[in-house]
């Protein structure tokens, strides 16, 4: 039920990436870090304290990071590779195409700082093109955790899932209100709240905005169906087509591109399936710019505000 | 496999390579040839291996990753003739629905590889974490790479060769094919890369030279590069001297031969020089 969703508190998902990993190291023996010059950004330090062999220093090189995994993996091993996001996919794509992807290696590309929410540092860093160009790629997973405990809790599910997946996570402490030592499905959405004016379908640090999104709509006597997308690919269709049917509208909230993230990847199923009035709330072709992560959501359009307004226009449109 | 059965098997390849080559009217000869003696040696002679069965990890095997991954002809045809598949398969190069892909491939499931290669400059990285898993798994088995000269100008392996002797990656023997040729022309003319020595000795490699066309030459390197030099704290490069084209004159000295193949009189001419020595595919 929407109201029970309680903010437990406010924490990194990278943090939750660190608990994860170290978690996940202690379950197998073959996991191991790997990281290009930003072990303590992404929150590394336990795993490096209790598993110092275990870890591989690679120097800001991040091409080799990603070759040096996919070489780890044909000796058994389950790396997990860790730098900011935009160098985890930009900066070494065909990397990832040939070495991981097309090899079908197991490597785990774990990314920080992605979107708006990294802040002051500005676009050079703000990636908001990842999720697509990782979609893209053939046989890639791509997970966006929505908070502290989920990033823990699919941090520790990638180990045992043999494949290639890209896992985004964020800079910021946010809201954590998922539950702790939950069981990550991958691929499988998370109905938050049951509806039937309107679905919202949202990843990463967007949920905890659609969460608040979804109550004041529901004060309005708005009925929204909320769904926590943490899988962007394997898509749960099933979930989205049964949702959309019963709708007949919805939003899609992400803190990435319009083109190419979650609201493509929904547009695309609800096309073949059951075409909908669908808004979107996300960066529209824009690069972003440096300011606090609160300043960037409000300038580019991804607040709680936004989301409520994206509802009920498409309210609205199913009505006309 | 002994001398006469290494020239014997060197001699097939090249009819094997410029015979695939021929069969689809693409691919790429030069390089193929100018690396035959090389390949033979390591799959016939120096590695320790399984083609029999095959396995992905390859424990308590040794390994080899092609990176530059253009001169597939000569990898297939000494994988097909060590046993990992059939030779005739060869025939299915570069045609529809075949598991001998214009480059290298897991994706298809062809025994023998271990990674995908075409894309330059990524097959260090990978073999450095190949032999960092044998380290770490206390597999004493080596792990050997293929690079061109040319490929050299990729940034990402100078990433892999600090990395290697940061690391310490002492169970891994690269070798470098300086054929001195690249698609545009020579490549001191393209984009120099020499001194290579110079490069990777500063960059705390131990550095062999060695005649990659001449069989005892490649043979005696790689052997004492396996016995003498590995595990003393530094990742081991062979700076491997051949001729792009070796074994068919019209091809020899040329960066032409790069990525053409032969016509049906041009085939007829180059399997003249070869000897068919185990029988073509």
């Amino acid at each position: 039920m929407l109201q029970d969703i309680q903010i437990l508190n406010e924490k990194e998902t990278r943090g939750g990436f660190g608990e994860g990993i170290l978690e996940a190291g202690r379950r197998n023996p073959q996991v191991v870090a790997l990281t290009a010059d930003l072990a303590g950004s992404l929150k590394l330090n336990a795993f490096i304290k209790e598993f110092p062999d275990r870890f591989i220093q690679c120097g800001i090189a991040e091409a080799n990071m990603i070759g040096v995994a996919a070489g780890l993996t044909i000796g058994g091993k389950i790396p997990y590779t860790t730098t900011f996001a935009n160098f985890s996919t930009s900066r070494v794509y065909d990397q990832i195409r040939q070495s991981v992807a097309y090899s079908g290696k197991n490597v785990k590309i774990c990314a920080s700082h992605a979107g708006l929410t990294l802040g002051e540092d500005g676009a050079t860093h703000q990636i908001l093109e990842d999720i697509g160009m990782m979609k893209m790629l053939p046989g890639m997973t791509v997970i966006v955790p929505c908070d502290f405990n989920q990033t823990k809790a699919a941090t520790i599910a990638i180990a045992d899932y043999d494949g290639p997946v890209y896992l985004r996570f964020g800079r910021p402490k946010w809201p954590n209100f998922t539950a702790e030592n939950q069981t990550f499905e991958i691929g499988k959405a998370q109905i938050l709240a049951e509806g039937t004016d309107v679905t919202i379908i949202a990843c990463g640090h967007m949920v905890w905005t659609s969460v608040e999104a979804a109550k004041a709509l529901a004060a309005e006597g708005i009925s929204v169906e909320l769904i926590n997308m943490h899988t962007i690919k394997p898509l749960d269709e099933a979930a989205v087509i049964k949702s959309l049917c019963k709708t007949g509208c919805v939003v899609t909230a992400e803190e990435h591109q319009i083109n190419g993230g979650l609201g493509d990847s929904i547009a695309n199923v609800a096309s073949r399936n059951c075409p909908v009035p669908h808004e979107f709330v996300a960066v529209h072709d824009s690069f972003g710019e440096s300011g606090t992560p609160m300043q960037l959501l409000q300038k580019y359009g991804l607040t709680k505000e936004n989301v409520i307004a994206a509802a009920k226009r498409a309210i609205i449109r199913k009505k006309a | 496999m002994e001398l006469q059965g290494l020239k014997d098997m060197a001699s097939q390849v090249r009819r094997d390579i410029v015979r695939m080559v021929h069969g689809c009217q693409s691919g790429h000869p030069g390089g193929s040839l100018g690396c035959t003696d090389f390949l033979v040696a390591l799959y016939c002679k120096v590695m320790k291996h399984n083609p029999s069965s095959f396995s992905m990890e390859g424990k308590n095997e040794d390994l080899f990753f092609l990176s530059n991954g253009h001169i597939s002809p000569v990898f297939y045809s000494v994988l097909a003739r060590s046993g990992y598949f059939p030779v005739k398969e060869l025939a299915s190069f570069r045609q529809l629905n075949a598991r001998l892909q214009g480059h290298p491939t897991t994706h298809e499931g062809l025994p023998g590889v271990r990674i995908a290669s075409g894309s330059l400059g990524q097959g260090l990285s990978v073999a450095c974490g190949a032999a960092l898993a044998k380290k770490m798994n206390g597999d004493n088995f080596t792990v050997f790479s293929l690079h061109g000269d040319g490929e050299m100008q990729e940034g990402q392996n100078w990433e892999a060769i600090l990395f290697a002797a940061h690391h310490k990656i002492d169970n891994l023997i690269a070798t470098v094919d300086v054929n001195g040729q690249q698609i545009d022309g020579a490549t001191k003319t393209v984009m120099n890369i020499e001194p290579l020595k110079d490069k990777f000795l500063s960059f705390g490699w131990d550095v062999i030279e060695m005649d990659g066309n001449n069989m005892v030459a490649v043979v005696n390197t790689l052997e004492n590069a396996k016995n003498n030099h590995l595990r003393k704290g530094k990742p081991v490069c062979i700076l491997m001297k051949t001729e792009m084209g070796k074994g068919i004159d019209f091809m020899e000295g040329t960066h032409e031969w790069h990525g053409i193949a032969p016509n049906d009189a041009q085939l007829a001419l180059a399997l003249n020089q070869q000897k068919e020595t185990l029988g073509d595919y």
